[in-house]
């Protein structure tokens, strides 16, 4: 029997409850002294002075880009997930955050990052959709593997030409501030960063919505589906089109985050039935209540500097994943 | 109304896989696709659903081009069973059979009175209310096949394809498959059928013959399985008798081939 311990609108609205309650805690920490109170007489009465300031400023842009961030990455985790039908299915799969990264590594090396702030994001942009194209031209006619080699083979690509650059870095200067980039994190952004990602992930979000009922039908294989009436081909580049807008434009702003798509969709699954197409939006609330937690505790981490999100990430993420392949290597055969 | 192939080629590379098959299912006919592995059964039943490019030939439905049809609409009109029985996630046996209302629902909303009602059937017919809450990843190879047919069944479609549905399967359950099959037939439903049982013959109304991609014979098992056509098609000598009217045959031995 599976029994699904709550309904799933109660589930997404418990979802969404934390998302909001996590958003609510984001916006009250930081070093500067403007907690419940100023935010309440912010609500209130309009803006006062100071605390005003270093909500909108700071804490508003962060606590935004880790909830949209958080929901492109389970979003499009849960999505990859059902094409490619594979629980170990990450963003990264499909080299869209590495091509990201490239381009963003070479704004920052060539300087242009430094003479207009905003070429960064849209050069990360850039990057991630030569990505799909390559992506595209590569396996666009083959099948499901051959897509995640292509996109296995970009990543590689992608990060050696981005270890070259760092490697050649004349500027001990500019290869801290790389490294720095590529461990993401939500600090330190404003409401430009915001608003420049938000369309992009916004596009990405509503084609992998679209494409949600066909991985149902993808459940019983590929010719089980065609015969149901699913287009493969044009679910799959909805699917692929999807990540690289929304997981281009988040790592565009964010840097490297990496196995929130991953995790987020493998806790929830049972919760939703394991129906992939219930998956995507319950994916996608906790992915941003996840990666606002994560934002929450780089904060509350008494260490001199503050961690990045992205090492985070990474340090609950990885044991979790091997946690996975054990569990994985003890059922039968699911 | 009639599900027709006429002249279908297919290649892979400069392999013929198929070469000029025609055949035809009618209402309310179960009709078996016999012949050898590798006798191209599989590409054929798939080149008539349109899932396999063909390089000539057209498939057409009651008269009109089966492949100019939007694939929802040829998905209502053609229900299909693949070899490949795997199901992804653990999905609950009920939420399984669902899927097979994927042509009839659009959006995301809750499955329609029809499709609830589509699906209680379709678990009926097969005889698997009582799993219906299970997951799949708890269910026997004969159990999932079932469930999968009823899948197929939940289309309610007028045309079932069925690619080797008893294969892997115990007597009982191979018995269960092909009598549902038989039932649906006597239902209306036209149903083709990919078998490699040949005690699963009798069950037939018709038996299409095939060998090396083209159509070897067409006709009632008795004029189609003879002993003729199965030394020559499968190299094997069979033993047969009657019941119920019906014939019956075994396999019984490979065929002697003379020594040079």
């Amino acid at each position: 029997m599976i029994g699904r311990a709550i309904s799933y609108p109660v589930l997404l609205a418990l979802l969404g409850l934390l998302v909001g309650l996590l958003a609510f805690v984001s916006m009250l920490i930081g070093p500067a002294a403007a907690g419940t109170f100023e935010l309440l007489q912010i609500m209130q009465h309009g803006q006062t002075d100071i605390a005003w300031m270093i909500m909108r400023e700071v804490r508003l842009p962060r606590m935004l880009l880790a909830a949209l961030e958080g929901a492109t990455l389970g979003l499009a985790g849960a999505s990859l997930q059902g094409l490619l039908r594979n629980p170990l299915a990450d963003p990264g799969i499909v080299g869209v955050s590495s091509g990201a990264s490239l381009f963003a590594v070479l704004a920052l090396y060539t300087g242009l990052s430094a003479a207009f702030p905003l070429a960064l994001p849209l050069a990360a942009i850039a990057g991630a959709f030569i990505c799909v194209a390559i992506l595209q031209g590569l396996a666009g006619r083959g099948g499901m593997l051959t897509l995640i080699l292509a996109g296995v083979a970009i990543s590689y690509f992608s990060v050696a030409i981005a270890q070259l650059v760092l490697n050649l870095s004349p500027n001990p200067y500019a290869a801290t501030e790389i490294m720095f980039w590529m461990m993401g994190s939500v600090s330190d952004r404003s409401l430009d960063h915001v608003a420049l990602a938000a369309p992009f992930m916004a596009a990405g979000w509503v084609l992998l919505m679209a494409a949600a009922r066909a991985l149902d039908a993808l459940s019983l294989g590929e010719q089980a589906a065609a015969s149901l009436g699913v287009d493969l081909r044009r679910t799959r580049t909805m699917i692929v089109t999807g990540c690289a807008m929304a997981v281009g434009a988040g790592t565009a702003v964010t840097g490297g985050i990496g196995f929130v798509g991953l995790v987020v969709p493998h806790l929830l699954r049972p919760l939703v039935g394991y129906k992939p197409s219930l998956l995507l939006p319950a994916s996608a609330l906790g992915g941003a209540a996840l990666l606002l937690a994560a934002d929450i505790l780089v904060r509350l981490i008494p260490t001199g500097v503050e961690l990045h999100l992205g090492v985070v990430t990474a340090l609950i993420g990885a044991p979790f994943f091997m946690g996975l392949i054990f569990h994985a290597r003890a059922e039968p055969d699911s | 109304m009639k599900l027709e192939a006429r002249g279908l080629f297919v290649s892979a590379g400069d392999a013929r896989i198929v070469e000029n098959a025609s055949l035809h299912v009618a209402s309310g006919e179960l009709v078996g696709l016999i012949g050898p592995n590798g006798a191209g059964k599989s590409t054929l039943l798939k080149a008539l659903l349109g899932l396999q490019p063909r390089t000539a030939g057209e498939v057409l439905l009651d008269g009109a081009a089966f492949d100019r049809m939007p694939p929802i609409e040829r998905a209502r009109c053609v229900a299909f069973l693949p070899q490949e029985r795997r199901v992804e996630w653990r999905l609950r046996v009920r939420d399984v059979v669902m899927l097979g209302r994927y042509p009839h629902q659009t959006g995301y909303g809750a499955p329609t009175k029809a499709s609830e009602r589509a699906v209680d059937s379709a678990l009926r017919l097969v005889e698997a209310e009582a799993i219906a809450d299970r997951s799949v990843a708890t269910l026997s190879s004969g159990e999932r096949t079932l469930v999968l047919l009823a899948r197929a069944l939940a289309v309610e479609a007028p045309f079932l394809l069925v690619d080797e549905p008893t294969t892997a399967l115990d007597p009982y359950h191979q018995l269960h498959v092909m009598e549902t099959l038989s039932a649906l037939a006597r239902r209306g439903v036209g149903v083709l059928a990919v078998i490699h049982d040949l005690a699963a013959a009798r069950f037939m109304d018709r038996i299409v013959l095939m060998s090396a991609g083209a159509i070897a014979g067409d006709g009632t098992p008795a004029e189609t399985l003879t002993d003729e056509n199965l030394s020559a098609i499968y190299q094997i000598e069979a033993v047969r008798g009657m019941k119920d009217q019906r014939q019956w045959i075994v396999p019984w031995s490979r065929r002697q081939t003379p020594s040079p």
